[in-house]
């Protein structure tokens, strides 16, 4: 073994050219490989982000007809210490009507513990006039309807809760939610502001929630409904996003095809060069064998320089990689100068990419070592 | 006295189809401790002899014995391991691996041996670098030094595992006759020294007169066999 590895440092240090030609080939693959990998990670991980990133993942409601319920067992509290949640957020959401110039525009009113919903919703950063309600009958509307509307911050609004009564309400901030329709159609408010309104105290609409891991969705989804009553049902984005999810899996294929034949590629370079070599250092290898080096041995040269090759390669190549990656995301940007597709690193993946060069490094000099561990000396003593 | 190395009934047939017999049925005990010189025009199978001696190549049919032990049925790794414990090879174009220097050539054999040099090995080592006088030149790189040299730094290399035997296939064919002097009055002081047993072939028949025996070879078969 220590021979080997010994014989093997020699050779690859007196083929510089060779070596420094294997290992290019190798740095080049890999650093591809994580380029490629990290993009498409970050570019997911920004789609899934825009898309569900403001939502809730996780959705309990009333099944059936009923809009409400109460929250009996304390679900909202059980979530809450159920730690693959990261947000959980009651709210009361209810259609009402906002009678303006003697139109009717219809809106859904969702009241809120801002608290909580803050952590789904960002509403304390989407506000961009005013701020969010915190009392009675203090709402606000999207920038969409506002602007239409030509409201103004502290403008009494009429608005009809259908079927009880016409309740007047104070326009307290603006919001952004980056979506045209929400922006046109939510009225937000305190939940408690909301609950009195519909005259429906302590009852509650639906409670969303956000998890760690938004892939598991469904799975915990499943998991939850479980354990709750039939009369309330579970939602997740996944369910309600399957073209999304056929989009970022087809993406993910596309990448690993990328992935396989750059390394098949890499192989080929490595396996042939390493083939070479072997040629070349037959001579060698026969006096080496005619002073009684076992075929075991022989072979381990090429395996241990493979495994040499393929150290360095891949640490070398992971450095380019995430260089690349970075610089990527540094220099491609959006005309608001925030990254095209933001800088992502999966170590396990960058991991699994120097697992995967050394890995091949090895399978290419498989052939050369057996090729070496055959090798009759008798051929080189007898030729010179 | 015991013979340490043993011939018997040895043929070679080269080629398959056109099969061409280079040796026929030779029959040769050398004893421990000789010096032997084997002689014999050019293509007369010296060479092919040697190789089967040193167990590098296998005869079509008969068998090498070493120390009375058969080498037919040995496997590929236990004739390893018994090359390079028992046989010192100096080849005619010296052979020494390139990319290493010169003492870590020399250590070689020892390497293959034990998997590792501890002091002792590089003491020996150091010792036979001095006999054969490259102690200026052992940290070059087996490249960086002359044809002679070379061939001294073989001959340091066969020896580092006191083999019993040593075979030399024309070990200074390429040497100027004084230098070929030098080596061949090197390699008696240590057949005298190392009692190990040497077989030579050689072009030089005065060098050949210096052996306890000389045999030569003629088409294939001893044709002559002399000890002094
Ligand atoms: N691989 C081979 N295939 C066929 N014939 C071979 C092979 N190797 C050697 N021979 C033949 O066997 C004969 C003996 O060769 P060998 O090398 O043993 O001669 P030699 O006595 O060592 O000659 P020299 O003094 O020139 O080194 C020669 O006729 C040679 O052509
Ligand atoms: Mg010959």
């Amino acid at each position: 073994m220590r021979l080997a590895f010994k014989i093997a440092k020699q050779f690859l240090k007196n083929n510089k050219g060779q070596t420094v030609l294997i290992l290019l080939g190798i740095t080049i693959g890999i650093s591809v490989q994580i380029f490629i990998g990290s993009l498409i990670d970050g570019l997911q991980l920004s789609l899934v982000d825009k898309t569900i990133g403001s939502s809730s993942h996780i959705t309990i409601s009333p099944s059936g007809r009923d809009n409400f319920f109460e929250d009996k067992d304390d679900i909202y509290s059980m979530l809450r210490a159920d730690t693959r949640f990261t947000q959980v957020s009651s709210s009361f959401d209810a259609a009402g009507f906002l009678l303006y110039d003697e139109e009717t525009y219809s809106l859904l009113s969702r009241g809120f513990d801002f608290q909580d919903a803050n952590g789904i919703y960002k509403f304390d950063e989407r506000i961009i006039e005013g701020r969010l309600p915190n009392g009675e009958r203090e709402v606000a509307l999207g920038i969409g309807l506002v602007d239409e509307l030509g409201l103004n911050i502290g403008d009494e609004l009429d608005f009809i809760i259908p079927e009880i009564a016409l309740e007047n309400v104070t326009l307290v901030g603006v919001f952004d939610l980056r979506i045209a329709s929400l922006n046109r159609s939510w009225m937000i408010t305190e939940i408690s502001s909301a609950q009195k309104l519909f005259q429906r105290e302590g009852q509650i609409s639906s409670i969303e929630t956000q998890v760690e891991n938004v892939f598991d969705a469904d799975i915990i989804a499943e998991d939850l409904s479980m354990s709750l009553s039939n009369s309330l049902q579970v939602d997740n984005w996944k369910a309600q996003n399957e073209e999304l999810l056929s989009g970022l899996t087809g993406q993910s294929a596309s990448s690993y095809m990328i992935q396989v034949f750059v390394l098949l590629a890499v192989l080929l370079g490595i396996s042939s060069v390493l083939a070479i070599s072997v040629v070349q250092k037959s001579r060698q290898l026969g006096i080496l064998k005619a002073m009684g080096i076992k075929n075991k041995t022989a072979s381990q040269i090429f395996l241990f320089q493979g495994l040499i090759l393929g150290i360095f390669g891949g640490i070398l190549g992971t450095g380019l990689g995430i260089g690349l990656t970075y610089i990527f995301s540094v220099f491609v940007t959006n005309p608001d100068g925030t990254p095209l597709v933001p800088f992502y690193l999966d170590y396990g993946f960058v991991a699994f990419s120097v697992a995967i060069a050394i890995i091949a490094a090895m399978v290419a000099a498989f052939i050369p070592a057996r090729k070496s561990s055959k090798l009759n000396p008798i051929e080189v003593i007898r030729n010179g | 006295m015991a013979n340490v190395l043993e011939l018997s009934k040895i043929n070679k047939i080269y080629g398959e189809k056109i099969k061409t017999q280079v040796l026929f049925d030779v029959d040769l005990g050398f004893e421990e401790s000789s010096f032997n010189s084997i002689i014999g025009a050019s293509g007369s199978g010296k060479s092919t002899l040697m190789n089967i001696m040193g167990t590098l190549d296998k005869p079509t049919s008969g068998d090498v014995l070493i120390d009375g032990r058969s080498t037919k049925d040995m496997s590929a790794n236990q004739l390893s391991a018994f090359r390079n414990e028992t046989i010192g090879f100096i080849f005619q174009f010296h052979y020494l691996l390139p990319e290493f220097s010169v003492i870590d050539n020399i250590l070689i054999p020892y390497e293959i041996k034990h998997g590792k040099v501890n002091a002792q090995a590089l003491k020996r080592a150091n010792d036979l670098i001095e006999i054969v006088g490259l102690t200026k030149v052992r940290k070059n790189k087996a490249t960086d030094i002359s044809g002679g040299q070379q061939q001294r730094a073989a001959i340091a290399r066969a020896l580092i595992n006191s083999p019993r035997i040593i075979l030399g296939d024309e070990p200074t064919g390429n040497l100027d006759s004084e230098t070929t002097e030098n080596v061949y009055n090197m390699l008696r002081d240590i057949n005298n020294e190392f009692k190990s047993t040497f077989i030579v072939i050689t072009h030089d028949k005065r060098i050949a007169e210096k052996a306890d025996r000389i045999i030569e070879i003629k088409d294939g078969k001893i044709s002559m066999d002399i000890r002094s």
